[in-house]
């Protein structure tokens, strides 16, 4: 394990506990920022520089800005935190401990094999070009039914910004 | 892997980038006064040094010296974390742009460029879409009604024209077929051939892409975030003393980046006409040799890339000192309902041109 692995190891895990415990909901949210460019490193250690360029603009870059305006005109402090109900708290209990048990599971067997490393090791794998073969050749289908919904998503912002006939204020 | 030597020289040329970017930022203040000053047919800052050249030190030194304010109930850890990410994301983004071609000493190559990554376009878009942060944070931060309005209102501005300026790109990016910088440039200029810069391939894409710097690095007739005629001052209104120099001399950073990538992407980078006929004129004509002829090619198109980037900073400020500014729904109009299908419609059409060989 190289010490940059580390070190971003590190980051994520303390910046996403960061995430959970912090008091101020806008703090939290830049914690999240912080983890989602520690995954993106990780991202480049294991050669995935599309990836990670694509991590960063879409969820740090778009995703985030939302909730960050969201969480910004809600002004979530403690004084109008609504009070929870126990019920929701045992629900909220019940279900991060299913998933934490899952995720155990899942784990548990799980050994490090360091296959990665040998001689048959496409050190390609994640460049652009090679993405974009797999897409257009084994995933066409669903990549344009995607791209198309992404059309009429814009398109549909467009008519919304439309002025309507008569809709004149200025 | 990258060899240590290599790293070495990589290090040294992004602090001369780092340093270039602050330097030409420094004197984009200075530029912007005295262009004002010749649009306007004033005399312009004449007092400090000859021609009034130490004016952004004595700006600095006022900078520094004013009162530093935290307004009541502000967040200081954020307050003061605003203004150093606007900062950090206006100087990320010019480590992949490609000043210059190889230069060769001996048997060692050295590119003039911070980092050669094969996703550099993305890597600049990814800083963009960063930059809205530094605003939105600062806004908030100040606990003031108006900078969180100021704040939002910038961020949905550099939100809406990112989309149009991401599409511009694509249109660019099925051309080269790659998202290298420094590919786009090569692409621009192939020896023996008859080739042209991208502007002359994507003139529609260029204006949408342009139109869009404009409004990302908030200059006129986009500067709303800060238009404090009209509106109230915008997401730096509680800021003061350096805090709210370093939100402003990010603003000229960031020209400077929107230019190199301009000019990198669109008006040939480092590519200069006639470079190969002047490169094989000296080696046949001058008994040059080749390696030493194709640095000075190098240099040269530094200088040009340098020129090219002067000349968008002067069209930047041009238009400041010419155009008034849109009022907000106009802006939100033209970026939605305008570039967008614009920008859409240029897909299509390099779409078409490339199915049909006319362009490639």
């Amino acid at each position: 394990m190289s010490p940059l692995f580390l070190f971003l190891a590190f980051v994520a895990l303390l910046s996403a506990l960061g995430v959970v415990f912090a008091k101020n909901p806008v703090h939290s949210v830049l914690f999240l920022i912080l983890t989602f460019f520690a995954l993106s490193g990780h991202y480049l250690l294991l050669n995935a520089q599309f990836l990670a360029a694509v991590n960063i603009i879409v969820y740090a870059g778009a995703i985030m800005v939302l909730f960050l305006f969201v969480i910004m005109f809600l002004n979530l402090n403690v004084d109008t935190e609504p009070h929870k109900p126990a019920l929701a708290k045992i629900a909220a209990a019940v279900a991060g401990g299913s998933l934490l048990l899952i995720l155990v599971a899942a784990l548990k067997d799980v050994r490090p094999t360091g296959a990665a490393l040998d001689a048959s090791f496409d050190s390609q794998i994640g460049m652009v070009d090679r993405l974009g073969l797999v897409l257009y050749q084994q995933y066409l289908l669903p990549f344009e039914l995607a791209s198309v919904l992404f059309l009429v998503a814009m398109v549909g912002a467009v008519m919304l910004g439309k002025r309507e006939a008569g809709e004149r204020n200025f | 892997m990258i060899e240590l030597p290599a790293l070495g020289w990589q290090s040294i040329v992004i602090f001369v980038v780092f340093a270039l970017s602050l330097l030409i930022a420094t004197y984009c203040t200075y530029a912007e006064r005295v262009i004002a000053a010749f649009l306007q047919d004033r005399v312009g800052p004449d007092r400090a040094g000859p021609y009034g050249l130490l004016q952004p030190l004595a700006d600095a030194v006022k900078m520094f010296t004013k009162e530093e304010f935290f307004p009541g109930g502000a967040n200081k850890a954020l307050f003061i974390f605003g203004p150093c990410l606007a900062m950090i994301t206006a100087l990320m983004s010019s480590a992949v742009i490609p000043f210059g071609n190889n230069v060769s000493f001996g048997n060692n190559a050295f590119f003039l460029q911070g980092i050669e990554v094969n996703v550099g376009m993305l890597w600049v878009f990814g800083v963009v879409s960063l930059g809205v942060y530094g605003v939105m944070i600062g806004g908030w931060a100040s606990n003031n009604k108006f900078s969180l309005l100021g704040a939002v209102r910038a961020a949905s501005q550099n939100i809406s024209y990112e989309l149009a300026m991401g599409m511009a790109l694509i249109a660019v990016l099925m051309m080269s077929g790659t998202l290298s910088l420094r590919e786009i440039t090569l692409q621009q200029s192939v020896a023996g051939e008859w080739h042209f810069w991208n502007i002359v391939k994507q003139p529609l894409g260029f204006i949408i892409f342009c139109v869009c710097a404009f409004a990302e690095t908030n200059r006129t007739p986009f500067d709303l975030p800060e238009c404090e005629t009209e509106l109230v001052g915008g997401y730096h209104t509680e800021y003061s003393s350096m805090k709210l120099g370093l939100y402003l001399f990010a603003e000229y950073i960031n020209i400077f980046v929107a230019s190199a990538v301009m000019s990198v992407l669109y008006f040939g980078g480092f590519n200069f006409p006639f470079q190969y006929e002047l490169r094989d004129w000296l080696v046949s004509n001058h008994g040059w040799e080749l390696a030493s002829a194709q640095n000075l090619i190098t240099v040269l198109g530094t200088v040009g890339l340098f020129a090219k980037i002067f000349g968008f900073i002067f069209f930047f400020m041009w238009v400041r000192w010419t155009l008034p500014r849109f009022r907000y729904d106009q802006l939100m109009r033209l970026g939605w309902t305008i570039l967008i299908p614009l920008a859409v419609l240029n897909i299509l059409i390099t779409g078409g041109l490339i199915l049909f060989g006319v362009i490639q």
